[in-house]
């Protein structure tokens, strides 16, 4: 109805103008063209000059009204450092064109109506004059120099990558259809290398497992950095051109497939601090439309968003960046988990299948050996058994798997610590199966362990293996879950 | 001389007859054998002016085209929530509707106007209608020459651009839909139909048609070129011609010299996506799966469509700049001012838009070292533009201005390119750039500096040229109604995009709402978005304007309706083929000769008197 309404009125305009047309025509004919033309000619250098005061008199206004918006006034100033240089050249631009600006469109209109056209009046025969151009070459020149120097100047400071031994954290950012995927160094501080050939749905970004940097490496879901830190942004693109883009921060970026690039910049103000600035601004003092709860100012986020043409979704690769303190970082980057052991360890895309990584040697080291000293403190005899977490056997046999010794040299290394201390290691299985071979092969799995025990060097005469069979279930055989608890290898201690 | 029973010889008709150049065409001219029946006549034309007005009607289609496709885009992003079910019976399966019947624009079809829009408007209608249009008219004309130096080539030049625009149109017909990866077709995204439905079929018609296009910018350049060099007539020394053929004479130069690059770069295009090279591709995984391509660079791509696409834009404005300069210098009665730095300009821009077109790429991971020396050439242009504007503001000065439809839109042209050439300091400023690089700043810019200007400049040819190319006048009244309104209301569009662009807002977003830094400008878009629909009525309005004057307009009723002092205007009012009748005029003088010695204009075939020093030498 809107439409046909418009269209309507526009249909209706479009026949009043040809009918004005046609009117003024047959004007011209009463009047004769010269006469008509002198109107006209009045006319239009009236309407030059209206134009001209309007136009400039709307610029300065609709510049006012928006000050509070636009990046380097009122509160939208840069959050980064480099960002100030930015609008301070932003700024000196706007100066001298804005001085160019209004003295030549102001002398064009005026121009036109001061020397609209009269009969009799004899126009200026002036073809050239050196003088005056030669003034207006070199001033141009002399400005855009002087633009140009600054300009550059902040260029090539701004683009500088780090210099060697500068203190920095380095993050990335890699854009696909249609979203941002980060990537934060774990606690080694470096970025593993990456193969495009690698990637897969659980493998977003293709790293190579193999490559130990790789393995402590985050996935967090949105920027998070410290303030006044030098952060670099590593920036990449997995499928079509993406632009790594923080306009709070005047960081911009195009992402290359096949080719990284990297952006430096040390954001200065937290999300916090960025809020409160604006809080000072009515612009800000109103409910935010989707929150009616909050203050526009309160709802504020910093954001990444892409700046090159990808395809249909180019305009949603939003992701939120927070600005925080260095001990919230901190915090907060201690509750990241690596990607690697979250959703990639134990899968088939785990290259570490059969062996422990480092850093899970060293956590169970260090949990077993609390478990065993909590056990030795205790007078209970009940809390003198402790049962092998990470010892299993092939299924239906009596053979250690693989990833067991790590467990059996912790309890190997605790009998070496106490050289008094004997112990009885138990088998135990659940009900499935016939119980006369369940006690054989927990016998043997027993035996298994204490004869791995001997073979580090543990006196045999301090070991004793008992098989329980399905005998002292550890919890009900009903439940599958219930079963995996009984199908177990313990330890007593016996004297320490 | 047909009529020249009935009117008695003009004092211009003496001179052309008694000092004029006898190149024997009368001879020939008895039974046309080029122009002997309709199809030879008006439709494989070899006629220059015929030509000229089948690039100019052809341009007006694709601009009409072009410009409902910008309003349906600026529809989306003006009223993103309002319910576009009405478009459906158009645009069928590109309007969605959602549960509640409520239709909205597809994205991909979004994106397909923006780049369709981008690509017709600059190749078709710009290049094509603009410099096609009045190289093809003016530069025989003006210089005095029979025709091109080959008619021949001249009219298959216009049949690829025909073609051009066949392969084209096919185009938005696809059931995948146009090309929809903006009009700078980037690779990967141009490259692989995976990453976009728009880079199926779409994106082989449009590099068809741009391939076809690029020959017959190629085949018409070649011919200005010739004809400006070698079909001057006698007199018409270089420093004689008038500015519009230093800019046709330039700008085909530029063309010449560029569009092979681009056809290089679409050459290697077309082999990335059919042939399995890697010129643009490297290390992608898309649609589940890594691609073989390695070891190309889509940075390359960039290097060869920008070494093009600047000089481009000069392609584009300077055959504006051009007209507008006659325009202004005959309707103010006074010469340009600085003729020769005016053309020392045009030699000065040109040559600098071939060292600057990294200032597209300076965020696109080039090394930033590079980026100085392109900051540097670019800035420098700054220069040569501002010259031209301080004389064309001095041409004003003192001068007695007649106020027609063309003069005002040489005048708004010379607003226009203020407004948006300033812009273009803070852009070529790489370190601003990297804030404004890819936001609504740069389309402010670049629409008011080579789009409304170079249209503005167009419509002041029109205006001007139109009773030359048909014997009849445009209606002035409705033309000064096109032109207050356009100038409103092309401020009013791009204006306010520089306050988007501040605020950060990128360009080619199908919408703002998802994210907070960009959605709060609605009002403004709305804004936008109307005053666009406005200034489009009113370009209905031109063409009605346009057609109705071409069987019902005034008549011509003298052969120099404004008093110019070029050669064109020594023709007769219905100009056959060959131009003049009798012999070609000779020049005695620069083209610039208004309110010398008191006298309104002197022509440029009129001998030199006693002890006169001609205009030009200074």
């Amino acid at each position: 109805m809107t439409a046909l309404l418009t269209i309507l009125c526009i249909a209706l305009i479009a026949i009043i103008a040809i009918q004005i047309g046609k009117v003024t025509e047959l004007a011209s004919k009463i009047r004769g063209e010269e006469d008509m033309q002198e109107i006209v000619n009045r006319r239009n250098g009236n309407y030059s000059l209206v134009f001209m005061v309007v136009f400039l008199v709307a610029c300065i206004i609709s510049a006012g009204y928006y000050k509070n918006y636009m990046l380097g006034y009122g509160p939208h100033e840069s959050a980064s450092e480099h960002g100030k240089t930015l609008d301070s050249l932003f700024n000196i631009t706007l100066f001298f064109t804005a001085i160019v600006f209004f003295l030549t469109q102001a002398a064009l209109f005026y121009y036109a109506f001061k020397y609209r056209g009269a009969r009799g009046r004899k126009p200026l025969y002036l073809p050239h004059d050196n003088k005056l151009e030669i003034i207006w070459t070199a001033i141009p020149a002399v400005v855009m120099t002087f633009l140009v120097v600054g300009g550059l100047d902040a260029w090539n400071d701004v683009m500088a990558d780090i210099a060697p031994g500068e203190d920095f954290t380095e993050i990335e950012g890699t854009g696909y259809q249609f979203a941002w995927h980060l990537r934060y160094p774990g606690p080694d501080g470096k970025l593993g290398t990456r193969n495009f050939k690698l990637i897969s749905g659980a493998n977003p970004l293709g790293q190579d497992w193999t490559d130990e940097k790789n393995l402590d490496d985050l996935h967090p879901s949105e920027v998070v950095l410290p303030v006044n830190k030098k952060v670099r942004v590593r920036i990449t693109a997995r499928d079509v051109l993406h632009n790594f883009y923080l306009p709070h921060f005047r960081v911009k970026m195009d992402a290359v497939p096949g080719m990284p690039t990297y952006f430096i910049f040390t954001p200065t103000k937290t999300t916090e601090e960025y809020r409160q600035e604006l809080s000072n601004y009515p612009e800000y003092q109103v409910p935010d439309p989707n929150d009616l709860e909050k203050m526009r100012w309160e709802t504020f986020n910093y954001e990444l968003a892409c700046a090159e043409l990808c395809g249909t979704g180019h305009y949603s690769m939003r992701r939120l960046v927070r600005i925080v303190s260095e001990e919230e970082y901190k915090a907060w980057l201690s509750q990241q988990q690596s990607y690697f052991l979250s959703s990639i360890r134990g899968t088939e895309d785990d290259p570490y299948k059969n062996e422990l990584l480092d850093i899970e040697v060293k956590q169970r080291k260090l949990e077993f050996s609390d478990a065993i000293q909590k056990a030795i403190d205790a007078t209970d005899a009940k809390e003198k058994l402790l049962r092998l977490n990470y010892v299993y056997f092939d299924a239906g046999a009596a053979k250690l798997t693989e990833l067991s010794r790590y467990e059996l040299d912790n309890l190997a290394e605790s009998l070496n610590k106490y050289p008094n201390m004997t112990i009885e290691v138990g088998g135990h299985t659940d009900n499935t199966g016939d119980a006369a071979q369940n006690l054989t092969l927990s016998s043997e799995r027993a035996r298994a362990v204490k004869d791995y025990l001997v073979g580090k060097g543990i006196a045999a005469s301090r070991l004793q293996a008992v098989g329980y069979g399905q005998n002292q279930p550890a919890d009900t055989n009903d439940t599958e879950a219930g079963r995996e608890k009984n199908r177990r290898t313990e330890f007593k201690i016996l004297t320490q | 001389m047909a009529n020249a029973a009935n009117n008695p010889m003009s004092e211009e008709d003496i001179l052309i007859k008694e000092q004029g150049y006898d190149d024997h065409f009368h001879d020939h001219h008895h039974g046309d054998k080029y122009q002997s029946n309709f199809i030879t006549t008006y439709i494989f034309s070899q006629d220059h002016k015929i030509i000229a007005r089948q690039f100019l009607i052809t341009g007006m289609i694709w601009a009409i085209i072009g410009g409902l496709m910008s309003l349906i885009f600026r529809l989306q992003l003006g009223f993103p929530a309002e319910d576009m079910a009405w478009l459906k019976p158009i645009l069928g399966r590109w309007i969605t509707l959602n549960e509640a019947g409520l239709g909205s624009i597809a994205p991909e079809f979004y994106y397909a106007m923006v780049t369709m829009h981008g690509t017709i408007i600059v190749f078709f209608v710009l290049t094509a209608g603009l410099s096609g249009t009045f190289s093809n008219l003016l530069i025989p004309l003006q210089v005095g020459a029979r025709d091109m130096a080959s008619p021949f080539l001249n009219m298959l030049s216009y049949w690829f651009f025909f073609l051009a625009g066949v392969v084209m149109f096919i185009s938005l017909f696809l059931s995948t839909g146009p090309f929809s990866g903006g009009w700078t077709a980037y690779p990967p995204l141009s490259a692989l139909p995976q990453a976009s439905t728009g880079s199926g079929a779409g994106m082989t018609l449009w590099l068809i048609s741009l391939v076809l296009f690029v020959v017959s910018v190629l085949l018409g350049g070649i011919n200005y070129v010739t004809t400006v060099l070698n079909l001057r007539t006698k007199g018409m020394t270089m420093w004689r011609m008038p500015l519009t053929i230093w800019a046709f004479f330039v700008t085909a130069i530029l063309g010449i010299l560029s569009f092979p690059v681009l056809a290089s770069g679409f050459f290697l295009l077309v082999f990335d996506r059919g042939l399995g090279t890697s010129f643009f591709l490297n290390e992608i995984y898309i649609g589940g799966q890594a691609l073989d391509h390695v070891g190309g660079s889509p940075v390359l791509y960039q290097h060869l469509f920008w070494f093009l696409g600047h000089p481009e834009v000069y392609i584009i404005i300077l055959p504006a700049m051009g007209l507008v300069s006659e325009v202004l210098s005959v309707h103010a009665r006074k010469p340009i001012f600085g003729y020769k730095a005016m053309v020392y300009s045009i030699l000065a821009i040109a040559f600098l838009s071939f060292i600057v077109w990294a200032h597209h790429m300076f965020m696109s991971g080039v090394n930033p070292f590079i980026s100085n020396f392109f900051v540097v050439f670019t800035l420098i242009i700054a220069v040569p533009s501002a010259v031209k504007v301080f004389n064309w503001i001095a041409t004003l000065y003192g001068g007695n201005v007649r106020f027609t439809a063309a003069s005002l839109f040489a005048i708004g042209f010379v607003s226009m390119f203020i407004s948006g050439g300033l812009t273009g300091i803070f852009l070529g400023n790489s370190a601003i750039d990297i804030q404004l690089h890819d936001t609504y700043f740069v389309v402010a810019h670049f629409h008011i500096v080579m789009g409304v200007a170079a249209f503005f400049g167009m419509f002041a040819g029109v205006y001007q040229w139109f009773p030359k190319m048909f014997g009849r006048f445009m209606n002035e009244s409705l033309g000064r109604i096109h032109f207050w309104g356009t100038l409103v209301g092309a401020y009013a569009i791009f204006w306010p995009m520089h306050y988007l662009g501040m605020a950060g807002v990128p360009r080619r977003y199908y919408k703002f709402d998802v994210f907070e830094s960009f959605g709060q400008f609605a009002t403004m878009n709305k804004f936008i978005t109307i005053a666009a629909i406005f200034v489009f009525a009113l370009q209905i309005l031109f063409v009605i304007n346009f057609f109705y004057s071409i069987w019902k307009g005034k008549k011509m009723t003298t052969k120099n309706p404004w008093g110019a002092s070029t050669l064109e205007w020594t023709t007769p009012i219905n100009t056959g083929h060959g131009n003049w009748e009798g012999n070609i005029p000779t020049v005695h003088r620069w083209p610039y000769d208004y309110g010398k010695d008191g006298k309104d204009y002197i022509s440029q075939i009129q001998p030199l008197s006693e002890g006169e020093k001609d205009g030009g030498d200074h």
